[in-house]
C-alpha cells in the first residue's frame, strides 16, 4: 500500500468507526420491535428453523412517525424555528461581517477575534448567562424599571422571544465567518465602478456587493439551518416547556419513554430532511472554490 | 489620418489666453494627514485633447484623476468641468466615466450586462440600450463575445470590454487609470492606435494616468509631467522632450546627458558653460536666464550626438573618449563613451547601413553637436 493510500484510509477509517457504524445500528434499531429488556428493543435478526435467517423490518416506527400528529407538528415547528433563526441570523449578522470585510487591515483580526470570543465559553453557560438576563428580577428587567422606562417586568424568559434570542446569539458566529470569509475576498473597485456609472452607494451595494456575496449569504445560512433543525437546549432552556422541538421529542421518547425504536426512526427522518440542504451546501461550497458566480 | 487630438494640437487652445478650458483644476491640494498627495496643481484641459499625467509611482497622478471622477475630494480648491463647479460632486451624478487600471468588469454579468449596466442606470429604454450596446462593441471588435463573462476573456479582451462600458454613456471627459499597464508590448503598441482612433471618432476628451513616457508620448496632445504631488511641466510631447524645463523632466523623458558646469559667458543669443565634467566648454546658441557664474546643466539627448573617428573642428561642443559599451537593439545602437574625465556619455546612432567600419568596443571617437542641441536648465 503506497503512503498516499494509507493517508487517505486513516480518515476513511475514522468515519467508518464513528459515522458509518453507529448510522447503521440507528438504522437497525429504528426497524425493530419495542421490547421490556435491556436493549429495550427486538433483535433484527432471528433463526427460524433450521438453517433460515429471518430479517424483521418493523416499519411501523415511521407509519406512527407520520400518522401522529405530535411528531409531524414537531418537525414543522423545528424548520420553522430554524428558518426564522437563519433569516434573523442574516439580518444581523450580515451587518456585522461587512462591517468587518470593509474595516481597516488592523482592526479586523480584532473584530473576528471579538466574534469568535464567546465560543472560548461553554456554550451552556452562555445560554445560562442569557437565562440570569432575561428572566422576570434578570438585569435587564432590573435596569429598565430602575430608568423608569416600564413600569411592571416584562415577560421574557419562557418565550419565543427568548428562544431565538438564544439561538441566533449561538448560531451569529457560524453565519459571520463563512461570509466574511466571501465578503473579504471582494474587489471593492467594483463599487467604485458602480457609483462611476451611474449608482448611488446603497444601489451600488444592491446590484453588485449583495449579488456577489451570495455564495457566502448560502454557506452561512446553512452552517446555522442544518444544526438548528436538531436544536433543542437552547428552546428547552429558554423557551420554556412548550417549544416544541423535534430534538426534544427525540430525547423525551430515547430517554423519558424508552421507546429506542421510534426515537430511532426520529433520527433517521430528520437525517434524510435535512441531506438536500447538506448537498446544497456542498454544491455551494464548490462553485465558490471554483470561482464561479 | 487626423485625428481629435491632433486637431487640438494644430489648433493649439492652450497658448490662446481667449480660449475657454473644458476642464479646469484650481489650486488642488489633497492631503492624507500630514502628506501631501497632490499638492497645489492647477491646470487647463482642451476639449478633444488627450492630456497625459505622467509621473512615477506615488508622484500623486492616480490621486488627481481620482479627484477629477469625484472618488476623492480635494482639501483645498476647485474643479470645474465644461464651466460647472464640480468639486464636491459625487462620481454618479458627474457626466465623467473612468476606466480603472484593474478594469472593474463585473464578474457577475456578461460582456453586454457590463457595457449595458450605466445606461440601465439612466433609464434608458431598452431597443436604444440594446442598439448603443451593440454599437459600442462592435467599435472596440467585441461584438462576438457578448455572452461571455469577464473570467472567460483575456487580459486584451477585458480592457476592450471596460473601454466599452467607459464609452456607452458618452461621457463629456474619460479618465484612463494606466489604461495599457496589463498589455504586452505589441498589443500595447496596437492599442494605443486604437485609443487614439476611437477617440478622434468620438470627440471625447481624455484625460491618461500613466508612468510609461513612451506611451504618454504617443497618446498624448499634451503632457503634464508630475513629481512629488507638483506639475513640474506641461507640454506637447516635442516641447517636453525638446525643451525640458528642470533636470527632473530631462532625465524623466527619454534619455539625456547632463553636463553641469559654470557660465562663463552670458549673452543675450549664446550662452557658453565650462563644464569640468565634460573637460571642455559647450556653447548654446539661445541665451538663458541666470545669475552670473551660475551653476547650470546643459541636457543634450544621445540621438543629438555625432560621434565619428576622424576629429571635428571646433573647440566647443566636442569631446574624445573610448566606447565603453554597445547595445545592439536593431533599428538603432547604443553606445556608451567614457571620456576622460570619467564621465560616460550615452549616444545612440541609427544603423542606417551595414557599413565594415562599425564601431567597436574600445575605439577612440570624437563627439561633437550643434550649438542647438543643448538645452540648458538652471534647476
Amino acid at each position: 500500500m503506497t503512503g498516499r493510500g494509507l493517508v487517505v484510509v486513516l480518515p476513511y477509517m475514522w468515519l467508518l468507526l464513528f459515522f458509518v457504524v453507529p448510522f447503521v445500528i440507528v438504522l437497525k434499531i429504528s426497524f425493530s420491535d419495542i421490547d421490556l429488556a435491556i436493549p429495550p428493543y427486538k433483535p433484527l435478526l432471528e433463526w427460524v428453523g433450521k438453517n433460515s435467517l429471518a430479517i424483521k423490518l418493523n416499519f411501523n416506527n415511521y407509519v406512527f412517525l407520520f400518522t401522529d400528529g405530535l411528531y409531524v407538528k414537531a418537525f414543522l415547528n423545528s424548520i420553522k424555528v430554524a428558518f426564522i433563526s437563519t433569516v434573523l441570523c442574516l439580518l444581523v449578522g450580515y451587518p456585522m461581517a461587512y462591517g468587518i470585510a470593509r474595516a481597516k487591515p488592523k482592526w479586523r483580526n480584532i473584530l473576528l477575534l471579538l466574534v469568535i470570543l464567546p465560543f472560548w465559553t461553554s456554550l451552556l453557560l452562555r445560554v445560562y448567562a442569557w437565562i440570569g438576563l432575561l428572566k422576570g428580577n434578570g438585569l435587564i428587567n432590573i435596569a429598565l424599571l430602575s430608568l423608569k422606562i416600564i413600569h411592571e417586568p416584562l415577560t421574557m424568559l419562557y418565550t419565543p422571544f427568548a428562544m431565538y434570542v438564544g439561538i441566533v446569539y449561538s448560531y451569529l458566529p457560524f453565519f459571520i465567518l463563512p461570509l466574511y470569509a466571501n465578503l473579504e475576498k471582494m474587489d471593492w473597485q467594483l463599487l467604485e465602478a458602480a457609483q462611476d456609472l451611474g449608482c448611488r452607494p446603497w444601489q451600488a451595494f444592491y446590484k453588485i456587493t449583495l449579488p456577489l456575496s451570495r455564495n457566502g449569504i448560502l454557506a452561512g445560512s446553512m452552517l446555522v439551518f442544518i444544526p438548528a433543525v436538531g436544536e433543542f437546549v437552547i428552546p428547552a432552556l429558554l423557551g420554556g416547556p412548550n417549544a416544541l422541538m423535534i430534538g426534544r421529542v427525540l430525547w423525551d421518547e430515547f430517554f423519558s419513554n424508552r421507546a429506542w425504536p421510534v426515537a430511532s426512526a426520529v433520527a433517521i427522518l430528520l437525517l434524510i430532511l435535512l441531506v438536500p440542504f447538506m448537498m446544497w451546501y456542498q454544491s455551494v461550497q464548490a462553485r465558490e472554490s471554483a470561482g464561479e458566480r | 489620418m487626423t485625428t481629435s487630438a491632433g486637431a487640438a494640437v494644430k489648433a493649439a487652445p492652450w497658448k490662446d489666453p481667449t480660449s475657454r478650458p473644458y476642464v479646469q483644476v484650481e489650486h488642488i491640494t489633497k492631503s492624507f494627514g500630514d502628506f501631501k498627495a497632490v499638492n497645489d496643481v492647477s491646470l487647463k484641459i482642451y476639449q478633444g485633447e488627450i492630456f497625459c499625467l505622467l509621473g512615477a509611482s506615488g508622484c500623486g497622478k492616480t490621486t488627481l484623476l481620482r479627484m477629477l471622477g469625484g472618488f476623492e475630494t480635494p482639501s483645498a480648491g476647485k474643479i470645474f468641468i465644461d464651466g460647472e463647479d464640480m468639486t464636491g460632486v459625487p462620481p454618479y451624478e458627474r457626466p465623467v466615466n473612468m476606466m480603472f487600471q484593474s478594469y472593474a468588469l463585473f464578474p457577475h454579468m456578461n460582456v453586454e450586462q457590463n457595457v449595458a449596466f450605466g445606461l440601465k442606470q439612466d433609464r434608458i429604454p431598452k431597443p436604444q440600450i440594446q442598439e448603443r450596446v451593440a454599437t459600442m462593441l462592435d467599435l472596440v471588435k467585441m461584438g462576438d463575445f457578448a455572452k461571455r463573462k469577464p473570467h472567460q476573456l483575456s487580459g486584451g479582451q477585458r480592457q476592450r470590454v471596460a473601454l466599452a462600458r467607459s464609452l456607452v454613456k458618452r461621457p463629456k471627459l474619460l479618465l484612463l487609470d494606466e489604461p495599457l499597464g496589463a498589455l504586452d508590448k505589441k498589443l500595447r503598441e496596437h492599442t494605443q492606435f486604437e485609443l487614439i482612433s476611437l477617440q478622434d471618432k468620438l470627440g471625447v476628451t481624455f484625460v491618461v494616468v500613466t508612468h510609461d513616457q513612451e506611451e504618454a508620448m504617443t497618446l498624448a496632445s499634451r503632457i503634464g509631467v508630475m513629481n512629488h504631488g507638483e506639475i513640474v511641466q506641461a507640454g506637447t510631447p516635442s516641447e517636453i522632450y525638446e525643451f525640458p524645463s528642470s533636470k527632473f523632466v530631462a532625465d524623466f523623458v527619454g534619455s539625456v546627458n547632463m553636463f553641469e558646469g559654470k557660465l562663463i559667458e552670458d549673452e543675450p543669443e549664446y550662452v557658453r558653460i565650462g563644464s569640468e565634467e565634460l573637460g571642455g566648454t559647450i556653447y548654446v546658441s539661445h541665451g538663458i536666464s541666470a545669475p552670473p557664474e551660475a551653476i547650470v546643466w546643459a541636457a543634450v539627448r544621445p540621438e543629438k550626438i555625432f560621434m565619428s573617428t576622424a576629429p571635428p573642428s571646433g573647440t566647443d561642443n566636442v569631446a574624445r573618449g573610448a566606447v565603453q559599451d554597445i547595445a545592439y537593439l536593431g533599428d538603432l545602437s547604443i553606445y556608451l563613451v567614457k571620456l576622460p574625465t570619467g564621465k560616460v556619455v550615452r549616444v545612440t546612432q541609427p544603423n542606417t547601413s551595414r557599413h565594415a567600419e562599425a564601431i567597436t568596443w574600445d575605439q577612440l571617437v570624437y563627439l561633437s553637436w550643434d550649438a542647438t542641441s543643448p538645452v540648458v536648465v538652471t534647476r
